[in-house]
């Protein structure tokens, strides 16, 4: 599934939710037409988490996570983090590091197997990402930026980078993460990519300005068209929801 | 001709200090980078990325920068100057598609543009009939866009002319002849030398330009202007070149009660002291005493705003200012008219060769015979003269003729009474020959000639006292130092054999080229009398 939706009147959605293939975080009160659309597409799959770190909503750039594990920063309170170690399933390890750059989000990004840091991440907060999300970690610059996990959003199935990144940079970082990339971009033409949207294997969400041109890019870089959970199933359902509000 | 521009000089979004590649010739091994393509957002057409991330045809078709820009505005004409106005007041003369009526046209549209936001970055004017009223611009336009893009597309603009006559050419057309200020110049002696000699100074220095008239009057000038101020400046210039004395006066023409607004006509009378180069003057025992005891008799050698009397027996100059003139009110006793040609048979220098002020003096005693008298009797004069150094015997020279003169100036006959008076005062030599058409020529100002006064043989005088003008001229450099001299295309070459060695001639160094406007200069070296402005 892929749906176009926005958070606020904000087309950044990727900033506020946190999607992988075990759990979903939302963010906490506010509008409830946000979480609703992930929870009608998301519910009977995996659980729709209600959250906030460190009393924030941009959820996705303070915590990083896979199917694995869930890292947060040292800003989370403690009520935050019990909070989330009790909702998520019990297979997700939920740990706090302590970094002393909080904005976990922006500087790592994973998938169930690859992790790609900014090159000036401490060795410690190294081994927690490998130790905790079961990744291999790769210290990496995309399109000249140091802040990965803003530049590029990826799953298992595929990934959509900066649009600036140059062509051997592109077969690197294909080759590091073995899977298929593409230099795109989201919410009409702008170049926060990691920001724009969110996905796992089988779903994603962009902001509403996305165009039609930039939705098939990313429906068939991350190979939305036949994904299912995880399920076989002989009906591909494809629906393109739309939610506006306020 | 539209294209899109990237602002380079801002560094793409969230991009940390630090990130930056290394330069390249740091040392450092640099991978080569080529860039990628990404789909356009709209069309989906694969495109180098921007940052916009569309394509330059959806770049342009959703983003129209020249929105707002207007496309009409209205410019005044003035038809009579050529000019245009700028607001609130000024009006700026311009040639048709011109970089100055460029400039006029632009600043018309500086502040909508500057409101917009939109820079320009070039202009041109595209052709449009003389006649038709309209001025058309194509302006390059560029603003920037989105997130740091700065497209850049063509605007025409179309300017539509207003005709209106402007403030000064309103004021001529009303009244043509309608002067604020006059500059009345007279000199109360027989000859216009001095006159011929000024004009030539107002036309090398332009400072007639600024005169709606000239006009002849007895005894001098007539110089109309529009301004006081403009008449103010002649004035002041007539006083750093000749010795004058100014009045003013000033009319009340009109008045406004409500703003105080007063309308004059002013009137400047000047009048330059009435001795000329040349002139024998007898000076009263008094003024001869206060000045040093410099001899009864004296010549005016040099006149500019002092004059330089020189006595020829004792070789001493002094200058006398116009203030101290006037105490002493003096009139020439022999003016040049009277000069007399004598031969000169005998010279013998007695003193060496002085320069003073700039020319050269030698006493010399001549034994001198009048023309009239030479061959039919045996007058002969023996007297002191100070032109030594330019008189051999044989030559022809011009002097005063004291010993037969009939003088009418009571200080000449004191002084003749009291001391023992030369005969003969020597002024300067003459030569025979002249060439007929000179290799220069000079420049007139158009003067009106006021036909209601003219006397008769009026005319005749004139013409020869312009000859004798343009003799003198010829002889004396110094002279000629403040004037303009011109080329002369009439001028044939195979007159200059003919000619004697030492008649002066002007040498070609000091000849100006003319500008040949063609019909302009010739009417003027015509006619001579024109009315309108000077130029």
């Amino acid at each position: 599934w892929f749906g176009v939706s926005q958070f606020e009147n904000s087309c950044e959605v990727g900033v506020f939710a946190r999607l992988t293939n075990a759990y979903c975080l939302v963010p906490a009160g506010g509008a409830e037409n946000f979480t609703s659309v992930f929870e009608a597409e998301l519910a009977d799959t995996v659980p729709v988490v209600k959250a906030s770190i460190g009393g924030m909503r941009i959820l996705r750039t303070l915590c990083v996570g896979n199917k694995k594990g869930l890292l947060l920063p040292h800003t989370t309170n403690d009520q935050e983090l019990q909070h989330l170690k009790n909702s998520l399933p019990d297979e997700v390890v939920v740990q706090r590091v302590d970094e002393r750059l909080s904005a976990l989000g922006n500087c790592i990004a994973c998938n169930d197997h690859v992790a790609l840091t900014k090159p000036d991440l401490t060795k410690e907060t190294e081994e927690i990402i490998s130790d905790v999300l079961g990744v291999e970690v790769f210290r990496q610059t995309i399109a000249g930026s140091i802040l990965v996990g803003s530049s590029c959003a990826f799953s298992n199935k595929g990934g959509l980078v900066h649009p600036q990144t140059s062509v051997e940079d592109l077969d690197e970082l294909s080759t590091l993460l073995q899977v298929p990339l593409v230099a795109g971009t989201v919410n009409r033409g702008s170049d926060g990519i990691a920001a724009g949207m969110v996905v796992n294997d089988w779903a994603a969400f962009c902001g509403s300005d996305t165009t039609a041109t930039e939705l098939s890019v990313v429906e068939s870089v991350f190979r939305l068209r036949d994904a299912r959970p995880g399920a076989l199933g002989a009906d591909v359902r494809k629906s393109l929801v739309e939610s506006c509000f306020l | 001709a539209d294209s899109i521009r990237f602002d380079s000089s801002r560094p793409p979004r969230k991009m940390m200090p630090g990130s930056a590649p290394p330069a390249a010739g740091s040392g450092m091994f640099v991978p080569t980078q080529t860039a990628g393509t990404v789909l356009c957002c709209i069309c989906g057409v694969s495109m180098q990325p921007n940052p916009a991330n569309m394509c330059a045809r959806c770049l342009r078709a959703r983003v129209d920068i020249t929105e707002g820009v207007p496309r009409n505005a209205a410019v005044v004409y003035c038809p009579d100057c050529f000019s245009y106005l700028q607001p609130p007041r000024s009006w700026l003369r311009a040639g048709p598609e011109s970089p100055e009526l460029l400039q006029i046209l632009l600043r018309r549209l500086k502040h909508p543009l500057a409101r917009l936001k939109v820079s320009l970055s070039g202009a041109e004017f595209v052709f449009s009939e003389p006649h038709s009223k309209r001025l058309r611009l194509k302006l390059r336009l560029r603003r920037e866009v989105l997130n740091g893009i700065v497209l850049e597309q063509t605007h025409p603009v179309e300017f539509v002319v207003h005709d209106r006559l402007c403030d000064s050419c309103a004021r001529a057309q009303a009244n043509p002849d309608q002067w604020v200020a006059v500059v009345q110049l007279r000199q109360h002696v027989p000859h216009r030398r001095t006159f011929l000699y000024l004009e030539q100074l107002l036309i090398k220095h332009g400072q007639a330009a600024l005169a709606i008239r000239v006009a002849s009057a007895p005894g001098g000038l007539d110089f109309f202007f529009g301004s006081r101020s403009h008449a103010a400046r002649l004035v002041d210039f007539l006083g750093t070149v000749a010795p004058i004395q100014t009045n003013t006066a000033k009319q009340l023409v009109s008045h406004d009660t409500k703003s105080f607004i007063y309308n004059y006509k002013y009137t400047f009378s000047v009048e330059i002291c009435p001795i000329c180069r040349e002139d024998l003057i007898a000076l009263s025992p008094k003024a001869s005493r206060d000045l040093g005891g410099l001899g009864p008799l004296v010549l005016c050698t040099k006149v500019t705003n002092a004059i330089a009397l020189l006595d020829p027996l004792t070789l001493r100059v002094h200058h006398l200012e116009e203030k101290k003139y006037r105490v002493y009110n003096f009139k020439a006793a022999l003016t040049s008219k009277q000069l007399v040609q004598y031969m000169v048979l005998d010279i013998e220098p007695e003193s060496p060769e002085i320069t003073i002020d700039g020319s050269r003096y030698q006493l010399a005693y001549a034994q001198v015979a009048r023309m009239s008298d030479f061959g039919k009797n045996d007058t002969v004069f023996t007297v002191r003269t100070h032109l030594g150094h330019r008189l051999n015997p044989g030559d022809l020279a011009l002097g005063y003729d004291l010993y037969g003169a009939n003088m009418n100036d009571d200080d000449m006959d004191k002084a003749l009474l009291r001391q023992n008076l030369p005969e003969v005062v020597l002024v300067k030599k003459s030569y025979e020959k002249r060439p007929r058409t000179r290799r220069w020529k000079l420049k007139r100002l158009p003067v009106e000639e006021d036909l209601g006064n003219k006397a008769k043989g009026e005319e005749e005088r004139r013409e020869n006292e312009y000859d004798m003008f343009v003799r003198d001229l010829e002889s004396d450099p110094e002279l000629r130092f403040g004037i303009n001299l011109y080329k002369n295309e009439d001028y044939r070459s195979e007159m200059a054999s003919t000619i004697g060695d030492d008649v002066p001639t002007v040498p070609i160094e000091e000849l100006i080229e003319d500008l040949t406007l063609g019909d302009d200069e010739d009417e003027e070296e015509e006619e001579g009398a024109d009315a309108g402005m000077v130029e």
